[in-house]
């Protein structure tokens, strides 16, 4: 080896191992962030998280005690009727793409649900505000529900799709093979089989449901009292975060960090159900 | 292999059965249906209704937000794009500004995600031992799941007056005549959105840019080691033949943080002026009508907060099909 050759081998050295040290400080960089948010949301949430919290009313500034129960119900609502709109429609359409949907059509539905699922959740809320609040002429959970599940379907088509994918095709063969019609073998074989992983998708966009603000804001709206009608407003955790955030009451602020805990919470309470399912089948 | 004759050699049997049957009954009906059992065909008309109502939706929403700003589009015309002026007070509405603080927040955020996640991509995907993997690429996919307001949440009282206090002092007395820092440091302001977007859109671009990565067969490192290269030589090659994956898998970050609102209304200070300083507060298409949909007093006024919404439609849809057709390119490339 002679010494230009040496000094070629030992820069290559050197920035083999700069460049790679560079990549591991940035995915260290990339986690603090994380743990800063947690950090944050359990250290200043849990001063307000107590039973009064799950259980009463918002109180006015000032007034010690309160809860948001109203909120975490609203919450519940609104992803009760975006899921009872949004997960009929995205397991069928899924249903479709995955069992006559290879097809030019299938392919467009399959291009269009990808650019769905990227458009601003925002722009669904402005959507969801022409299609119900105008009509209807004032606020509802109902149109909240709405984009929700607007929101909703691409997750859930796509999984649903993805999952039917993975059923080997003997289970269908087998099923065609007894004279079952092909409906049948696609309902009772097909998706009984794929079952666990559509409710995985299911969850998913429930779980992102939940953390769902943007389109709230002009379609349900929020409200400080208690509320079960869907035809009027209703307060959300989100909702509640965004407006009690922005005040200049320290209380308010302090409450707000704890609906954020109890949003995350809620949120890793449906995630742990999607992990419980997924890991006793589809592990691949 | 095995199941796709298994599934032509099927097909050609359900035909040959098919087509005798239909020589033997002229039952108009079964002619039709081309098939002769009822259930299917109920079966698949019905989950094509719901997947033509997928199709629909999507063009149904653009109507719906079109047809809902006629008022402001006859009346501002194309210089709803090009005006500077947004003022409800004399009802004058026009989009410059905040199509400018939408691009200027989105790119600050790519200049910051960028380099982090491709190299976090790269570590993932060349770098890292699975045990490590595994928990850092769920940890970055957790970033990805927390909800946009309690980003906001915490910009406001953590990264807002981190910048206020740190950052923005010291980037004034580093560079005292940049255009670029210029004004009070507010803490609030286009700087605090570009930083909080790019937390956000980290997670997209980081866990893309892995799949793509892992996309590239073995034998392409395998060759390059062969021929003595060093890792960092070897992830150069790899990057290099992912590269309009990667860019795709940009984009698609591009495409989020444009219509990100909730983190960026909460941080960004909202206020309609085009500024050269990062310093200043300024406002995007999205916190404007996080901002401004409720207190629409008039129809004008409502319109042109429609039409605001359906320019960012137009604009996240194009980077999208942008952004599949680059990643589905690689994708099919090494199949």
């Amino acid at each position: 080896m002679n010494k230009n050759n040496k000094f070629t081998f030992y820069r290559r050295k050197t920035t083999n191992v700069v460049m790679l040290s560079l990549s591991f400080i940035s995915a260290v960089v990339t986690i603090i962030p994380l743990i800063m948010i947690f950090y944050y949301t359990i250290s200043k949430g849990m001063s307000y998280l107590n039973l009064n919290f799950f259980t009463k009313l918002p109180t006015p500034v000032g007034t010690p005690g309160g809860g948001m129960v109203n909120a975490i119900f609203g919450t519940l609502i609104l992803i009760g009727i975006g899921g009872g709109i949004g997960i009929p429609v995205g397991i069928m359409a899924g249903t479709y793409l995955s069992e006559f949907g290879k097809n030019k059509f299938g392919s467009t539905v399959r291009f269009l649900t990808d650019v769905l699922s990227g458009i601003p959740s925002i722009v669904v809320g402005v959507v969801a505000y022409t299609l119900v609040v105008i009509p209807m002429k004032h606020f509802s959970a109902l149109a909240g529900g709405v984009a929700l599940a607007i929101l909703m379907i691409p997750t859930i088509t796509r999984t649903t799709e993805e999952m039917i994918k993975l059923v080997p095709h003997s289970y269908r063969e087998a099923g065609l093979a007894l004279g079952i019609p092909k409906w049948k073998t696609s309902i009772l074989i097909v998706l009984k089989t794929a079952w666990k992983g559509i409710a995985t998708g299911v969850l998913l966009g429930l779980a992102r449901a939940a953390g769902e603000t943007a389109p709230l804001l002009f379609t349900a709206l929020g409200n400080r009292f208690w509320s079960t009608n869907v035809f009027q407003p209703i307060a959300s955790l989100t909702v509640y975060i965004y407006e009690y955030s922005a005040a200049p009451y320290k209380d308010w602020n302090d409450q707000a960090w704890t609906a954020a805990l109890v949003l995350i919470l809620l949120i890793s309470l449906l995630s742990l159900i999607f992990r419980i399912i997924t890991r006793s089948k589809y592990k691949s | 292999m095995d199941d796709v004759t298994d599934k032509e050699s099927l097909e050609k049997i359900q035909n040959y059965f098919r087509k005798s049957r239909e020589k033997k009954t002229s039952s108009f009906l079964k002619r039709i249906l081309g098939n002769n059992n009822l259930g299917d065909i109920i079966f698949e008309r019905l989950t094509l209704l719901f997947a033509v109502l997928v199709f629909l939706l999507v063009i149904f929403m653009a109507w719906e937000m079109y047809s809902n700003s006629l008022l402001s589009m006859k009346k501002f015309g194309w210089g709803f794009l090009t005006g500077t002026t947004w003022d409800p007070y004399s009802q004058v509405f026009n989009a410059l500004p905040m199509i400018f603080g939408t691009m200027v927040s989105s790119f600050l955020a790519m200049l910051i995600a960028i380099p982090l996640g491709l190299s976090v991509a790269v570590f993932l995907s060349e770098l890292a031992p699975p045990w490590l993997e595994k928990p850092l690429s769920f940890l970055t996919e957790l970033l990805a799941g927390i909800p946009s307001v309690i980003y906001g949440l915490w910009g406001i009282f953590v990264l807002v007056p981190w910048l206020r206090e740190v950052v923005e002092p010291f980037l004034q007395n580093q560079f005292p005549n940049s255009p670029f820092f210029q004004g009070a440091p507010y803490g609030y302001g286009m700087l605090a959105a570009g930083v909080i977007l790019s937390i956000m859109v980290l997670p997209i671009i980081s866990s893309i840019s892995r799949d793509v990565l892992k996309s590239v067969p073995n034998n392409q490192r395998e060759a390059a080691y062969a021929l003595g290269a060093t890792k960092w030589e070897v992830t150069k090659i790899v990057l290099g033949n992912s590269r309009s994956g990667l860019l795709g898998a940009i984009i698609l970050g591009f495409g989020r943080a444009v219509g990100e609102t909730m983190a960026v209304t909460m941080v960004i200070g909202n206020r309609p002026e085009i500024s050269a300083s990062i310093l200043n507060p300024a406002y995007t298409i999205a916190s404007t009508l996080a901002n401004e949909f409720n207190e629409a007093t008039s129809n004008l006024y409502l319109n042109s907060l429609i039409e605001l919404a359906l320019i960012l439609f137009v604009i996240t849809i194009i980077i999208n099909i942008f952004a599949h057709l680059l990643v589905w390119g690689v994708e099919r490339r090494w199949k």
